[in-house]
């Protein structure tokens, strides 16, 4: 099989090939250069002094590489597709890295060398020491049993806090003038009066470090340049290496001038954010077509820059994001993320600060670049707003009917209306966008950190079993007495939410502790340096620096939860199909031998994502309820707790832990995803599903995940196009958050064929007929199944 | 308002039943009945079962739940004696798989706007509405009038897709409560038409003259059925009556088997299970040969 290049010309097609066919190695070098600066400043600095030497000490002496033929520089690791490793955060010990060697999904190539240094070096050091060390010590024997039992997961556990995406201040400031404001900050402390004025010093000081090591490393980066364009025949590319030393020399010092400046600016911090510590969705430029307008039309005026050149830099720098693969997780933060992907996630479209349309040329022009390179990373989402031309959404739907995922759709009147109603400004609001998967933030001023997903279905499962796991028998959870004894389906609802509230203490007590622990341990002062108010503020970002803080929990199979519910208020309280007893021992037996029981709660129970406010009305109380118990709380460093509904893969895990729920679904199989509804449940179309989605009030969310299945014949010629984008109007207008169309392929129609039950409602369109693919006949089936492998737009 | 309608289906998403995001409303009964019919369960104007054993587990719920005794297990799945069965559809109503199904749901305006409505938001951003179609929806005038009127106040697009078997007062009296006719010409010859439909196409033709004429909407449709109503003189005279009337544009609906199942399910003939979609080439044909005629056509892919 060949595969097809993808790319411009010849530099992008080798430079794209090389980081798609590298395997992921594991470099040790970063976790050796950070144990060489901790023994040698370990106790003799402040922390946050010691962090930013460790910084130091990697960007003065970290492996400087240059790819053939590229145009934006600087890795993570020694080469494309290395990923370091963060002993300070999670001490792999060699069975770790076996398994990370030997897993047959995202795995990552470990030497015998790097195991011997980890063995020999880093382990001795860093066993107790590690944050995922101390935090397993300090959390409570209940934490430990709720964590185990997959009631909610950890975050921080092995990555640093993150989740969080650049502002545009970069793009006017270079570090050198940081640098100057944190000299002012440093003149203006009061320290008489101020109780953390030496901690404010402390903390500016280290910035300051930090600022100079950044360029430092950039200016490694123009020797090596120069040192292999001395070795270069080809005279092109001798030229192109000259270009690249000066740019370095000049940024990040300084403030960009021209828009290659400009991206090389944002990679080196970029890789400054990552390589300080493995934080949680990378680093992301955030509204990026809104950045480079000002470079790009300036320079398409002046005569300096084609478009075609343009487009070139920007696919250059689209391999550089794909070259750094997410550091290798281990063990629950493994199945709750199971990817290379780092959630760089970069937004189009929007609005400008005024509030008007903020579709430019750019914003197209980015589009083609992402059909083009078709890569893993960057994620990338459009930001649809009432202001921005339908075209732009007809442009990205071109490329999103394509079916491998990109970009998905938000939702910019409600992401404001979010942040506003978190009490940001309307300015901030407006720059602000969507991050990782769908967290709404405020970009470049924002600490938004999602500290873990938590399994509302699970709890049904112990409230059904008067608090013991029936997965391990131990009493997990409140004994809120027999099930059989509930007279009304309120009575129910109560039960569940006295023990969603004992498991959401036990969470947030555990949060507590952890962010306490890298309030103390793990400033990130490099981090601190772009984000604001940290420099005005001399406080990190990781203490409570960023102008706003919030930690959220995550809440997880909605629609399995709603479905769940549903059937027991509709089959046990209102039409009395079952008694308690023989709901309690079919899900006891996994429905053994009560197909047609299974069978019957799924044909006749009316489920979310149909429309029906049946079902729908138990969705919200179930939102609402999750939304009252978690949103407002004040977490350690000043911030506010909020919700938001995404599951990332935690719904395959999730659903792992639990037995048969009531919805008719088997033990141990997946839960509903997002706020989807459960997998096959939905049989009114496309419409009925944005419409229950849309009665969950997503404005007091920070962000919620909705995936809409298609075949492609679907979203096929002009009229499937503007379908796509009349749906994506008609569920914002609804105030929907995101949208994401997930245009189905040959494998998932055969799997469909192997399983109907989950796909029931898959519609599939053949030539003027559209019919359910259950519906029909094995041999047209597979005249579809093929159809659909071999389709084009 | 009482009045209720026989309706075997509410479609919403529907993409191909005229402008928009449209919700089809699929009424029962017809006065044609054509061999190449994908949808079979429109054809009587009563409720039916319908059968799919694919979907049944053999758990006998529906032996136990017929009042009649008209249900009988001699290997895995049931077998409904027509004669006794009143369709009462208990057994389907208990039917835990929905592999018994009835057809047919007497529905009052309210109830269908009632699910109209959900889609309101929907058709605004589309300039969608609702289609009526079938079966035959003018075999139930006096209800299909109400129904649009109703639509019409409330501000929804109404679009109707009709076989033209009709009297032409009754097209004249919906006519103006509808914004576009989607109209079907399958024969014109009135014995072929006689033949292959079971109606004739006299009425169906002055109907269609009458719409043009008169200012209504309209989007003609043409099923191509291979050997039936694609060879050249057929197509011609297609042609011919389109430009007569100021018509020149066609949508052509390929010959499908699709709903070669639903056959099977209400345990009717289908005459046509051998008779094989047009190819490719052939609709390039069909379509050169419009083309030539000065008619351009409209294809789904």
């Amino acid at each position: 099989m060949t595969t097809k290049l993808r790319g411009m010309n010849e530099r992008i097609k080798m430079l794209r090939l090389q980081s798609e066919t590298t395997t992921p190695t594991i470099s040790i070098e970063r976790a050796l250069l950070v144990t060489e600066a901790y023994r040698e400043h370990y106790g003799k600095v402040s922390v946050p002094m010691l962090r930013a030497l460790a910084f130091k000490n990697l960007m003065e002496k970290k492996t400087i590489c240059i790819n053939d033929g590229e145009l934006i520089v600087g890795e993570r690791g020694p080469q494309p597709q290395s990923a370091p490793t963060y002993p300070e955060l999670c001490c792999h010990t060699v069975d770790d890295l076996e398994v990370i060697n030997k897993r047959e999904k995202i795995s990552f190539a470990v030497s015998d060398e790097v195991k011997q240094i980890q063995q020999k070096e880093i382990i001795p050091y860093w066993k107790e020491r590690s944050i995922r060390h101390k935090i397993f010590e300090q959390m409570t024997e209940k934490w430990h049993e709720c964590y185990q039992a997959g009631i909610f997961t950890e975050f921080m556990e092995q990555r640093a806090p993150g989740h969080t995406v650049a502002g545009d201040k970069i793009y006017r400031q270079g570090m050198l003038d940081l640098k100057e404001e944190i000299g002012r900050e440093l003149e203006a402390i009061d320290y008489e009066n101020d109780f953390e004025a030496s901690n404010k010093s402390e903390q500016l000081k280290a910035m300051a470090v930090c600022a100079d090591a950044l360029i430092t490393f950039a200016r490694r980066h123009a020797e090596k340049a120069r040192e292999i364009a001395l070795n270069t025949s080809n005279l092109e590319r001798k030229e192109e290496l000259y270009n690249i030393a000066s740019i370095c020399e000049r940024v990040p010092a300084h403030a960009p001038r021209n828009m290659w400046e400009a991206l090389q600016y944002y990679w080196f911090v970029h890789l400054g954010v990552i390589t300080e510590l493995n934080t949680w969705d990378a680093f992301c430029p955030g509204r990026l077509d809104q950045h480079l307008e000002p470079f790009y039309s300036r320079e398409l005026a002046q005569g300096t820059l084609t478009r075609e050149q343009a487009k070139e830099l920007l696919e250059c720098f689209w391999v550089k994001f794909n070259n750094q693969p997410a550091p290798p997780k281990v063990g629950i933060t493994l199945k709750e993320s199971g990817t290379y992907t780092d959630f760089a996630n970069i937004n189009l479209g929007g609005v400008k600060s005024d509030g008007t349309d903020g579709v430019n040329d750019v914003t197209y022009l980015l589009l083609e670049v992402i059909d083009e390179m078709r890569l893993l990373q960057p994620s990338t989402n459009i930001q649809v707003s009432k202001k921005n031309p339908d075209l732009f959404i007809k442009k990205a739907g071109e490329v999103i009917r394509k079916g491998w995922g990109q970009p998905s759709v938000f939702n910019v009147e409600a992401v404001i209306q979010e942040l506003l109603a978190q009490g940001k400004s309307l300015v901030d609001a407006r720059c602000g966008g969507t991050s990782g998967c769908v967290e709404t933030g405020a970009f470049g001023k924002e600490s938004y950190i999602l500290t873990g997903y938590f399994n509302l279905t699970k709890v049904l499962e112990l409230t059904l079993n008067r608090g013991v796991d029936p997965q391990s028998g131990k009493q997990l959870g409140l004994d809120n007495g027999d099930p059989r004894q509930l007279k009304t389906f309120d009575e129910l609802m109560k039960a569940y939410a006295a023990q969603l509230e004992y498991f959401i203490e036990i969470k947030i007590h555990g949060n507590q502790v952890i962010e306490k622990i890298y309030t103390d341990e793990m400033p990130a002062p490099f981090l601190s340096l772009v984000i604001d108010d940290c420099i005005k503020s001399g406080r990190d970002y990781n203490c409570g620096g960023a102008r706003y803080n919030t930690n959220y929990v995550q809440g997880v199979g909605i629609g399995s939860i709603t479905d769940s519910l549903t059937t027991l208020k509709y089959h046990i309280y209102d039409h009395q199909t079952f008694t308690w007893d023989e709901v309690l021992k079919f899900l006891s037996d996994d429905f053994s031998g009560r197909e047609e029981t299974r069978q019957l709660i799924i044909n006749k129970t009316p489920y979310y994502g149909n429309d029906d406010d049946y079902a729908d009305s138990i969705m919200q109380e179930v939102f609402h309820l999750f939304h009252r118990l978690v949103d407002g709380r004040k977490t350690y460093r000043g911030g506010t707790y909020r919700i938001n509904m995404l599951p990332t893969t935690s719904h395959v895990y999730f659903g792992s832990v639990i037995g048969a729920t009531p919805d008719g679904r088997k033990a141990n199989s997946p839960l509903s995803e997002g706020i989807s509804p459960v997998q096959g449940a939905d049989l009114n179309g496309p419409t009925a599903v944005i419409k229950s989605a849309a009665k969950m009030d997503h404005l007091l969310t920070g962000g919620t995940l909705l995936n809409l299945k298609f075949s492609p014949q679907v979203l096929a010629g002009e009229k499937g196009l503007q379908s796509l984008v009349h749906l994506v109007r008609a569920y914002f207008r609804m105030d929907g958050h995101h949208i994401q169309f997930n245009v189905i392929d040959a494998d998932t129609l055969r799997n469909a064929q192997q399983n109907p039950e989950e796909h029931r409602g898959l519609i599939v369109r053949v030539a003027g007929y559209s019919d359910y693919f259950n519906n029909l006949s094995e041999q047209l089936q597979n005249e579809i199944i093929t159809r659909t492998a071999h389709r084009s737009f | 308002m009482s009045k209720k309608g026989l309706i075997f289906n509410i479609q919403r998403f529907s993409l191909h039943d005229g402008p928009g995001i449209r919700t089809t409303i699929f009424f029962k009964g017809c006065p044609s009945s054509c061999l190449w019919c994908q949808n079979p369960e429109g054809l009587s104007s009563s409720k039916e079962l319908f059968q799919s054993n694919a979907k049944c587990i053999g758990c006998h719920t529906c032996l136990e739940n017929c009042p009649e005794g008209a249900i009988s297990f001699d290997g895995p799945e049931p077998v409904n004696d027509r004669s006794i069965c009143k369709l009462c559809m208990s057994c389907a109503d208990n039917c835990p798989t929905g592999a018994l199904e009835a057809i047919g749901k007497e529905m009052t305006i309210k109830e269908i706007t009632n699910e109209v409505l959900k889609d309101r938001i929907i058709f605004e951003e589309s300039g969608g509405g609702i289609t009526l179609s079938g079966g035959e929806p003018l075999q139930q005038l006096d209800f299909v009038i109400d129904l649009l009127k109703a639509m019409k106040e409330l501000n929804i697009n109404t679009a109707v897709e009709t076989s033209g078997y009709v009297s032409i007062e009754a097209l004249k009296k919906v006519s103006t409560w509808t914004d576009l006719f989607l109209y079907d010409l399958k024969l014109l010859n009135p014995e072929k038409c006689k033949e292959y439909t079971g109606i004739s196409s006299k009425p169906v033709i002055d109907n269609f003259k009458y719409l043009a004429q008169n200012g209504s909407q309209l989007v003609v449709r043409m099923p191509l059925i291979p050997g039936i109503n694609d060879h050249h003189d057929h197509l011609r005279l297609m042609a011919d009556t389109l430009k007569e009337n100021g018509i020149n544009e066609l949508e052509l609906i390929p010959y499908h088997n699709i709903g070669a199942h639903k056959y099977r399910g209400l345990n009717m003939d289908y005459q046509l299970q051998e008779l094989e979609p047009p190819s490719k080439n052939q609709m390039a044909a069909v379509r050169e040969a419009f083309l030539s005629e000065g008619i351009s056509t409209t294809s789904e892919v």
